[in-house]
């Protein structure tokens, strides 16, 4: 492809400039041709007249053997065909070429023409009608013939031989014929330096213009194809080189930034694909470990009813019927995570679930050498959070750190820091419901921006209509339209439901005047919106009242072997596992699903050798 | 002559049967056991019972084909469905397609005999009414869900304000089929709760703990004080003076799918 588009703009160069030298070549050959006869022409004037006065003074005398002479011997020279002179009746009277004098031209021959044409002859003519270029016979060298008349002098008149009489005006005429032969290949040799010239620039120009084709296009586009069989191939992590600046160079930004993104929407789609069939395992495991667990604690219980008078096995029997109802609620997690449902959030103070979460692994971690070091905030405010399901992280979180250290280690730390943070509202705080005036819910699933459900509303201008799907993440404006909407004046902003406007009467964007449109977020407030599509202003009072919202982090760091950056990508997924036959792979995914679950956040920084932290962040209002 | 059992347990699983019939019996109760759906409506042809437990997953006809049979030849026995897929989506269906309560596996004893002593009230109730007769002595006169409520079968009621919110409270039928009511524990404002999942649980003068159903999905925002003060007042008045909880459902449209209209609410 790339050789077809080099050879066509070479092809197209070529062809341009074969135009333009041969239309310059043209107009300057004959330009030049123009000039070298208009030289010869002069010259055999000058010659001509030469001769006329010459011969002159001869003349006078009527010295007619001298004259015979003079123009013999002109005659003879290379640079002169003939000279000739013909009296008013016709007749050579001389000539240098000796065996035509005597003989009578024809006034229709093509030299008398111009003064011979009416009936009576012309006395003065300009001299480039006198000259004429013509062929002795055909084939031959070119020729330049010239002629000039020879006009009655008062002294021919009164010369003593009377000749001619002073009424007479011209006495005849004197031709002198120069050869071209010359000239011609003077312009011949100039035509063939135009060619070669012509030619050579040709093709100079195409050599120059495909080296810089193959340099500026050729080889990029061949970059840019070879990255789309990569591609093509399954290999999403294929970068280009960024190295040009030019449209190219940008083309290959725009691809690298096509597949990175691929590369994500991909490992999201594998994500999810892993949910679903964990999903499918977890229903059947419910289903298999919840009926032989039904046994165990029907009969269980019902011993502990039967046995409230023997102390001595209601203890042992409280034992299995607390365990087996863990064993429940480990089952039961398993769905609600693979059902992504919602978990049962009251509130808790974090350091306690810290506690309850240490004193479970306590055992593992002294047997393995391991020190849990403690630095918990003690401002850290209470969250709304199912305390069962972060107790399960964070033991979780101990068991991996433990692991990561190993026992080759001989001791490592693993050190959990709790403390209270402020983030600004803007661009972490999902809108999850939005209503019209009339209490339509205006939440889109079928668009979602960054997986989640955007805010749509209908907008009318121009004549279109369309929706605008809204980015749910207040602040960021990663917005979808259904509609071209280049005006800001005269935007409809509606429910897409009962066609109710949106927008605030006499309400303008403080930023750029524009229109204002605005939704109920339920129990939070109006958020209010621009309908400039450049403008990325809106406000969302309720939020920004309250400021900075309350987030409380919790940091697990471990003095272990630590996480390779293209790990750290995968260990969120399901069934990844690092430690073969002894990991299920569904701790960190487990994990991940309850932090999503809080509205929270979990992300992990690592080196390898330098060890783990894993940083969990819960907002305090939920 | 049809002979008669309290309770028909069916289940593909003998080690649910068994624990059924060990619990139920050592409770005075008699119990009959169907190893499938098949073969529990051939024996509901022979005999009556108070009572049908009824596993979802089984391998033959699964436990909803069995409740839609049991609706279509017109068998008035209530039925309790229990399942291992213990979900809030096979709850919520259990009690929208025509069981009355559902017990998600395991279960403890007690968990058991609770749901058993209800279902077994109801279905007395259910009996009087469909006899003509009065009700019983110790029960009060049988009230009507308004119209315009929603109900997520007999155990709890929804009714739409106009705020954007739901007040949602339990049924009077789930109030009559347990002892006096006691103490209610009850959720705080801001808690979320799940359609399905237990919301409130309301301790009877018997010493049972009944958990109520939520209707509906979503955040509480308000909580009747007047009930955790004073129980008597959700038997007296259920549907206004009782309510549990104002809510803002996160789902309303879906979770509507779910419930049936009150004006359907006859025995």
């Amino acid at each position: 492809m790339f050789q077809k588009l080099g050879l066509k703009l070479t092809i197209a160069v070529g062809v341009i400039a074969l135009v333009t030298i041969t239309i310059f070549a043209v107009f300057n050959t004959r330009s030049v041709n123009r000039s070298l006869l208009d030289e010869v022409e002069r010259h055999a004037n000058q010659l001509s007249e030469a001769v006329k006065s010459g011969t002159e003074y001869d003349m006078m005398l009527n010295q007619r053997e001298r004259i015979h002479e003079t123009i013999k011997r002109m005659g003879t020279q290379a640079s002169i065909s003939r000279i000739r002179i013909m009296n008013k009746g016709g007749a050579i009277i001389y000539s240098s070429d000796t065996t035509e004098i005597g003989q009578m031209v024809d006034k229709k021959a093509e030299a008398c023409t111009m003064c011979h044409a009416a009936d009576e002859p012309l006395e003065h003519v300009a001299m480039e009608d006198r000259t004429r270029v013509f062929r002795a016979r055909a084939g031959a060298a070119r020729t330049l013939g010239i002629i000039n008349p020879i006009y009655n002098t008062p002294t021919c008149a009164s010369a003593a031989c009377h000749a001619h009489p002073p009424t007479q005006l011209v006495l005849g005429v004197l031709d002198v014929t120069l050869p071209l032969a010359a000239v011609d290949r003077d312009i011949r040799r100039g035509q063939l330096e135009m060619v070669i010239f012509a030619v050579a620039a040709i093709l100079a120009l195409s050599l120059i213009i495909g080296l810089l084709v193959a340099r500026w296009v050729a080889m990029p586009v061949r970059a840019l194809l070879e990255a789309t069989r990569h591609v093509a191939g399954g290999n999403l992590n294929y970068v280009i080189p960024e190295t040009r600046r030019d449209e190219l160079g940008m083309l290959a930004r725009s691809f690298n930034n096509m597949t990175r993104k691929l590369s994500e929407a991909r490992l999201q789609l594998v994500q999810s694909d892993k949910l679903a069939s964990l999903g499918r395992l977890a229903a059947g495991v419910a289903h298999e470990i919840n009926n032989p667990l039904t046994g165990v604690l029907t009969y269980s219980s019902f011993l502990m009813k039967r046995t409230a008078n023997q102390p001595e096995v209601q203890d042992d029997l409280k034992v299995i019927v607390r365990e087996t109802i863990r064993c429940r609620e480990i089952v039961k997690s398993l769905l609600d995570f693979a059902r992504q449902s919602v978990p049962k959030k009251s509130q808790a103070d974090v350091n306690d679930i810290i506690g309850r979460a240490a004193a479970v692994v306590e055992n593992q971690l002294s047997l393995a050498h391991v020190r849990l070091v403690r630095e918990l905030a003690h401002d850290v405010p209470l969250i709304t959070v199912d305390a069962n399901q972060l107790q399960q992280v964070f033991i979780n979180l101990f068991v991996n750190a433990c692991d990561a250290i190993g026992p080759a280690a001989g001791s490592g730390t693993i050190t959990v820091s709790t403390r209270r943070l402020k983030l600004s509202p803007v661009g972490i705080t999902q809108i999850k419901q939005a209503q019209c005036p009339k209490r339509h819910s205006l939440m889109s699933d079928e668009v979602r921006i960054d997986g989640k459900p955007s805010i749509r509303v209908k907008a009318r201008a121009d004549g279109n209509e369309g929706f605008i799907y809204r980015d749910p993440m207040f602040g960021l404006t990663r917005h979808q339209f259904g509609l071209a909407l280049t005006s800001t004046a005269g935007v409809q902003v509606t429910c897409p439901e009962c066609a109710t406007s949106l927008l605030e009467a006499g309400a303008s964007c403080p930023a750029c005047a524009a229109a204002v449109f605005a939704f109920e977020v339920p129990t939070k407030g109006m958020v209010e919106c621009c309908t400039n599509r450049a403008c990325t202003w809106q406000r969302w009072p309720e939020v920004e009242r309250l400021g900075d919202r309350d987030f409380v982090e919790m940091r697990i760091h471990d003095t272990g072997c630590g996480i390779a950056p293209d790990e750290q990508l995968r260990i969120f997924d399901p069934f990844y596992s690092t430690k073969g036959q002894k990991g299920t792979g569904l701790g960190l995914a487990v994990i991940w699903g309850i932090i999503d679950n809080h509205n929270g956040t979990i992300t992990v920084e690592s080196a390898v050798g330098a060890g783990t932290t894993f940083v969990i962040r819960i907002p305090v209002e939920p | 002559m049809k002979t008669s059992h309290d309770i028909l347990v069916v289940d593909d699983e003998p080690v649910i049967t068994q624990a059924v019939v060990r619990v139920c019996g050592a409770d005075g109760l008699s119990v009959d056991v169907a190893d499938s759906a098949t073969a529990a409506l051939a024996r509901l042809e022979k005999a009556t019972y108070q009572l049908i437990i009824c596993d979802v997953m089984m391998a033959d006809v699964d436990g909803f084909a069995f409740l839609e049979d049991v609706g279509r030849r017109h068998i008035k026995t209530p039925v309790i469905m229990s399942t291992g897929m213990s979900t809030m989506e096979n709850a919520v269906r259990s009690l929208s397609s025509g069981a009355i309560d559902f017990i998600p596996k395991p279960f403890t004893a007690d968990e058991l005999l609770t749901a058993v002593r209800r279902g077994l009230n109801y279905s007395r109730l259910q009996a009087a009414a469909a006899a003509g007769a009065p009700a019983p002595q110790d029960m009060l006169a049988w009230v009507p869900c308004p119209a315009q409520y929603y109900r997520l079968g007999y155990t709890s009621w929804l009714a739409q304000e106009p705020d954007g919110t739901v007040k949602i409270g339990a049924m009077d039928l789930f109030l009559k089929s347990l002892d006096a009511v006691q103490l209610v524990t009850l959720g705080a404002p801001g808690d979320e709760v799940v359609q399905g999942g237990s919301c409130a649980t309301l301790a009877a003068a018997d010493g049972l703990v009944h958990g109520v159903l939520c209707p509906v999905s979503g955040k509480i925002v308000e909580v009747n004080r007047l009930v955790a003060s004073s129980p008597a007042v959700m038997e007296r008045d259920p549907y206004f003076e009782g309510w549990l909880y104002r809510v803002l459902p996160s789902e309303l449209q879906y979770d509507l799918q779910h419930l049936g209209a009150c004006s359907s609410d006859r025995m």
